[in-house]
């Protein structure tokens, strides 16, 4: 029982300030509810026992690249460009991918009973008690089975630092060098 | 315990919505952020089936996915800024130079 009030309390707050992001005009007011939005999504994350990631999420996603988002959205200044001419027929191709992506779900919901793996219940996983604790196994399965891709996470995080510094740079001084 | 249902379709909004403000918005910062929501919709499938497998690699490639997330905000808002310097302006539409 608290466990679906707790769903869908998180996830009324995800879908809600979701839709609230994609509609406000403003760019800040769009960062303040993703902001929510993620907070939400770190709520479904301990609810799947996932404890690591709930903290993970709350403190690189929230704390670091939305604070960056409203860094640079403060740095650009947006009120300058807001007349905007309007792409006619987007409304209308945004209508048509909305309507085949929905379309998908319902058809992925209908023939939901008939997928290989159906009656696959959460409630048949080990009892959240009984799991090993999240951070450690996390830890143990990240240094071993994956330690190759965690390297090459870093190598990714270090081009993509040093490309932001080389992107974000003044022009002149590359021009005068 | 919710049904994994409940989880895919919160997932399945998500995206949906995500991919309504990649399509639908202008501003592209915007749009930046509409596709770290889309991210976050894939991290709560890997998460869900992470849980229901009873095995943390889910969460391992979550983690790698929220790492991808943060190089691409750091590169992309490097981007913006560059492109505002040079433009002045945000707008996607703008975005022409290619255009035939």
């Amino acid at each position: 029982m608290l466990d679906s009030i707790l769903f869908y309390f998180f996830a009324g707050v995800a879908v809600l300030s979701a839709a609230l992001m994609v509609t406000r005009r403003n760019a800040l007011h769009s960062a303040v509810c993703l902001v929510s939005t993620l907070l939400a999504i770190a709520g479904i994350f301990l609810q799947l026992r996932a404890e690591f990631l709930f903290i993970t999420q709350i403190i690189l996603y929230v704390g670091g690249i939305m604070v960056l988002f409203i860094f640079v959205i403060m740095l650009v200044r947006l009120d300058a460009p807001i007349h905007q001419i309007r792409f006619r027929m987007q409304r209308f191709v945004a209508f048509l991918v909305v309507l085949a992506l929905a379309l998908e779900g319902v058809v992925i919901l209908l023939l939901a009973h008939k997928l290989p793996g159906n009656g696959l219940l959460i409630q048949g996983s080990a009892p959240a008690d009984k799991l090993p604790p999240n951070s450690e196994a996390l830890a143990k399965s990240l240094f071993s089975d994956y330690l190759l891709p965690f390297e090459i996470a870093s190598v990714l995080l270090l081009v993509a630092m040093v490309g932001a510094v080389v992107m974000a740079k003044s022009r002149k001084r590359t021009s005068e060098s | 315990m919710m049904s994994p249902a409940h989880y895919l379709f919160l997932s399945f909004a998500l995206f949906l919505i995500g991919c309504i403000g990649v399509v639908t918005r202008r501003n592209v910062i915007v749009v930046l952020m509409s596709i770290e929501l889309i991210l976050n919709a894939v991290n709560i499938n890997l998460v869900l089936f992470s849980r229901i497998f009873g095995d943390v690699s889910g969460q391992v490639f979550a983690l790698f996915i929220i790492a991808d997330a943060a190089a691409e905000a750091a590169i992309g808002l490097g981007i913006i800024i560059a492109f505002f310097r040079n433009r002045e302006t945000l707008l996607a539409d703008e975005m022409d130079l290619l255009k035939w």
